[in-house]
């Protein structure tokens, strides 16, 4: 390990050791009654690392002989999934608390997977690829099923780990045809063979195993099975980080494989990628339409998004990447509200997940009520919220690599999309009496809801600069 | 003489099994998490013939990783079903349905 790659590594490394030291002092001060500061040091941590790398990086760097890559691209989607736990860590903290779940094991998985995440959007080989997804899998088997006491959270987490261990088997298939009819794991060495000339077989298949096993990541259809009993079993801040996080490094990841390895023109996977994009738009939003649990309802809604997310990465081009980007960075900004909202939805203490709950809460909880229809609204992806912004660059960009008639497919789904986000609206604000949710809201939570309500709407005037950084990310990856 | 193409048959057989042991089954999550890792040696066998084929040891490296990653998924797995079943009292796959989807 010389200077040079070590430094390339640093951040990695250093949230790794803060990982295995958390584990050391928690087994060794008391346990649980560390667990709070823990999480709280680990927020600290992670954001800490977010501006450090946000700011510090620049250039391409390459570690350890081409396994690990570290370019803007890697950078942004990096700040993103550190940005996001951190977030989403800080405002769980108050309900895993109060429901006796906050032991300390919960922040250090959590820190594990951000850096098998790390590990998975500088990949830049298929061996550091599947190390790297499967240090991020293996701890979120286990936060799934953190609720050991309770038969849904473990149902969840058996689902997870099977149909994730699964989708690992078929990556790792895909992985070793790759390597046999490329006859190298690396990146740059797969796509020298793809450039040559025809396209062997055995490295189609290999593409296609490899693409269905990231599909299942990112829960595209059809893959999607386990996201909504996942979403639904897992404890609501496990939830909220399954939709944000661990989504973003998948992205990213596919990303990195179809641009780096498999090619430029996206001919051979631009198809397959955009079959996914279309069946999950289709499906996300229409099996949305009968939920009535709002965890569910936010599984096919995630699932809708990452259609769309996907929509940018088919046109293949550095406007559809940086669209992608754009997009996954205001979905987590909306996911993050619309999450600490859920967090709060509570009776007698008792966390409460039917939409129908939510009937005429603008008039006990205006503020809220107004933060959350606002990120209502940008999910839907209606005018003048950030959302809409997100869904006219993927669909610019779709329309430009060609795929006019998915991007019709997308403004068709997003308005059958619109009917179930608007619903919960009409509840809130139309709807009929029923038993009041409790009025407590940490100010963590209220905070953030309100703060990327905020950001929805004053994000359109400049995005907050996230679009010259999407876009220096999407050249750097595409060049 | 035994050639790539056999070893290559052998794996992609075995990985069928396992992706319809995932399937078919419907008795038991102990036979899912072997098919499990029948899917994984399946993998194995895949990279092994080509790193001979090839004459190039990263697919034996990667084999490592796959074992020693497999080993970890399988004890994870268990401590899931232990789990599980403590709340169950059962490990049926027909009973893996407080949630349906």
């Amino acid at each position: 390990m010389t200077a040079s790659d070590f430094s390339t590594v640093l951040p990695e490394f250093l949230l790794s050791i803060f990982a295995m030291a958390a584990l050391l002092v928690g087994v060794w001060f008391g346990k649980d009654k560390l667990a709070s500061t823990l999480l709280w040091a680990t927020c600290a941590v992670m954001l800490v690392l977010a501006a450090w790398i946000g700011l510090g990086g620049s250039g391409t760097h390459q570690a350890f002989g081409g396994l690990f890559i570290d370019d803007a691209f890697a950078r942004f989607a990096k700040v993103l999934v550190l940005i996001a736990a951190a977030l989403i860590l800080a405002m769980s903290a108050d309900y895993m608390e109060r429901r006796g779940l906050l032991r300390f094991e919960f922040p250090i998985l959590i820190t594990l997977s951000v850096v098998g995440m790390m590990m998975m959007v500088s990949a830049g080989n298929l061996m550091s690829l599947y190390m790297g997804l499967e240090l991020q899998s293996l701890a979120l088997y286990i936060v799934a099923a953190l609720r050991r006491d309770s038969e849904k959270s473990s149902e969840a987490g058996l689902k997870y780990f099977v149909l994730g261990a699964l989708s690992s088997g078929i990556l790792l298939y895909g992985a070793s045809l790759t390597y046999g009819f490329a006859g190298t794991t690396q990146f740059a060495g797969i796509i020298e063979v793809v450039k040559a000339g025809q396209l062997p077989m055995g490295l189609l298949f290999g593409m296609v195993f490899l693409i269905a096993g990231l599909a299942f990541k990112v829960s595209a259809v059809p893959f999607h099975m386990w996201t909504p009993d996942v979403y639904e079993g897992s404890p609501t801040p496990v939830t909220a980080f399954f939709s944000t996080a661990p989504k973003v490094a998948a992205m990213a990841l596919i990303a990195r494989l179809m641009f780096d390895a498999f090619g430029q023109v996206p001919g051979e996977w631009g198809q397959v990628i955009g079959l996914l994009a279309g069946l999950s738009m289709i499906w996300g939003s229409f099996a949305a339409i009968s939920q009535r649990n709002i965890k569910r309802l936010m599984a096919y809604s995630s699932i809708t998004h990452m259609g769309f997310a996907l929509l940018g990465l088919t046109a293949g081009t550095v406007f559809g990447v940086q669209a992608m980007l754009t997009y996954m960075a205001i979905y987590v900004t909306m996911n993050v509200g619309v999450f600490a909202f859920i967090l709060s939805m509570e009776r007698d203490g008792q966390p409460v997940t039917d939409i129908k709950s939510l009937n005429l809460y603008a008039s006990r909880e205006p503020t809220k009520a107004l933060a959350m229809m606002i990120l209502l609204f940008s999910l839907a992806g209606v005018p003048p919220m950030l959302g809409f912004f997100a869904k006219y660059a993927v669909l610019t960009a779709a329309i430009q690599g060609g795929y006019i008639w998915l991007a019709l497919l997308g403004v068709l789904t997003s308005v059958v999309a619109a009917f179930y986000y608007i619903r919960i609206i009409y509840f809130m604000y139309f709807g009929k009496e029923v038993e009041p949710l409790d009025h407590r809201m940490p100010a963590v939570q209220w905070g953030l809801l309100v703060a990327s309500a905020l950001v929805t709407v004053f994000g359109v005037f400049n995005l907050f600069g996230i679009e010259g950084a999407a876009q220096a990310a999407a050249a750097a990856l595409v060049n | 003489m035994i050639g790539l193409e056999h070893y290559l048959g052998v794996a992609a057989a075995l990985f069928v099994i396992g992706i319809f042991g995932i399937f078919v089954n419907r008795k038991n999550v102990i036979v899912i998490l072997m098919s499990i890792e029948l899917m994984l040696l399946a993998v194995n066998i895949n990279l092994v013939a080509f790193s001979a084929y090839l004459g190039d040891l990263v697919g034996q490296i990667f084999t490592m990783f796959v074992l020693t990653v497999a080993a970890a998924e399988a004890a994870i797995g268990l401590a899931i079903l232990v789990v599980f079943f403590r709340n169950r009292g059962s490990i049926e796959v027909e009973d893996v349905n407080v949630m349906k989807g």
